[in-house]
């Protein structure tokens, strides 16, 4: 392949105020004013967004899912950070 | 006896079975990742070859409502090709590599858009009947197994549903409009119909991928299901037109409560799919002409985004 290829970038939308930015996608463009450019054509042709971010996809790190499980697992045994985890008596009430 | 570790196959299998969706980094077969950046590659193709018919279209649309409608589709069907090419993307493959593979002809595309468009009812037949058609086949792939590829359906099949809408308007347009408009939309259905019961891939005693890729929760219905369901979904639908589906075998069957319909003309279907289609040539080029003629443009956008670079760098 040529060195012509525009870089990949991901693109995250705010779909409303108050809302946060969420990823929806990826396009190629050859810089940031044209990848958000690029991203309001392709992903807000129908009013879906108020605001993008994007960012060249190779400056996203990312756990390995196949270390997932371990990685997760210190969270899996501590059910008392639920509140679900506490009894409260019925006639306690606001709570 | 020893219980053996499950083998990766079968602990992707597992959680295929369990409708665990499969995201970009996560291990998977390689004859599925093969699987994958074929069929979804192919389809990104069809979106951009399928723009190519109706741009035919743009300039001669009867109104500039009617032109507008289809400046949004069209516009609506590159950026379908586009989600679908960043979800292959995900699997490992470039952009340049699919299009390179499209342009050499080693990869396929829906052969629906080697058929000409050669009237303005024939925009109306590839509103209702081709992205009807397309409806049926996207819906399902909403839920396929591989995350990236589902949700850029989501956002396909939300887009799909105007494109069908307004085909189904023009006709139904041209059926209330002077008899010579009606003739017009009849003699477009009889060109579109069979060529859109092609649409659905071989049958499925002739589809060797389809058990496989149903294993993988990839596909989620047969072609002959699909098929099916199409002719049920649009047999009314021609009715309600005052218009007649060119096939005399098409009759309600009570027992079935489905429509029994004739055999596609699969000689023609082969040799579409072959490079023998009325436009595969036509089409082919187009795609390539515009591609090697925009080759400037996207080599001068990055030298200018390197200048600017540059500039902002001595700045800082």
């Amino acid at each position: 392949m040529n060195n012509s290829e525009w870089p990949l970038w991901e693109v995250f939308i705010r779909s409303k105020q108050g809302l946060d930015h969420k990823h929806v996608g990826s396009l190629h463009a050859a810089d940031a004013a044209m990848a958000v450019q690029n991203a309001r054509d392709v992903y807000t042709r129908r009013l879906e967004g108020v605001s993008i971010w994007v960012v060249e996809s190779k400056h996203i790190h990312a756990s390995n899912p196949d270390e997932a499980a371990e990685f997760f697992d210190p969270a899996a045994d501590k059910v008392y950070r639920h509140p679900t985890f506490y009894d409260v008596p019925d006639s306690i009430k606001h709570m | 006896m020893e219980t053996l570790a499950p083998t990766p196959e079968e602990q992707f299998q597992a959680r295929i079975d369990a409708d665990i969706r499969i995201e970009p980094k996560d291990w998977m077969p390689e004859a599925y990742r093969k699987t994958l950046i074929r069929q979804i590659s192919q389809h990104a193709h069809s979106e951009l070859v399928g723009m190519l018919p109706e741009g035919n279209w743009i300039t001669r649309a009867p109104s500039l409502k009617r032109k507008s409608i289809l400046l949004a589709k069209v516009q609506d069907e590159a950026g379908h090709g586009l989600y679908l090419y960043s979800a292959a993307e995900t699997l490992g493959t470039s952009r340049e590599q699919m299009l390179a593979d499209l342009h050499s002809g080693k990869a396929k595309y829906s052969s629906i858009f080697n058929y000409p468009t050669l009237s303005w009812a024939d925009m109306g037949c590839v509103g209702w009947l081709v992205d009807g058609a397309a409806i049926l086949n996207q819906v399902p792939l909403c839920r396929t197994s591989y995350g990236p590829y589902a949700r850029a359906m989501v956002r396909v099949c939300k887009e799909e549903s105007f494109h069908q809408r307004q085909g189904f308007e023009i006709m139904q347009t041209l059926c209330e409009g002077a008899p010579a408009q009606k003739e017009m939309a009849q003699e477009a259905l009889n060109r579109w119909w069979w060529p859109t019961l092609m649409m659905f891939g071989p049958k499925d005693s002739e589809s060797p991928n389809t058990e496989q890729s149903m294993k993988w929760r990839i596909k989620r219905f047969t072609n002959d299901e699909l098929r099916q369901k199409f002719v049920d979904m649009m047999v009314p639908q021609a009715e309600f037109l005052g218009l007649t589906v060119p096939d005399e075998k098409v009759k309600w069957n009570e027992e079935r409560q489905a429509y029994d319909f004739g055999e596609v003309n699969w000689e023609e279907f082969w040799a579409v799919v072959k490079g023998n289609g009325l436009c595969n040539h036509e089409r082919l080029q187009a795609r390539v002409q515009a591609h090697e003629e925009g080759a400037w443009v996207r080599e001068a956008a990055l030298a200018h985004a390197g200048k600017r670079k540059a500039r902002e760098t001595v700045a800082a």
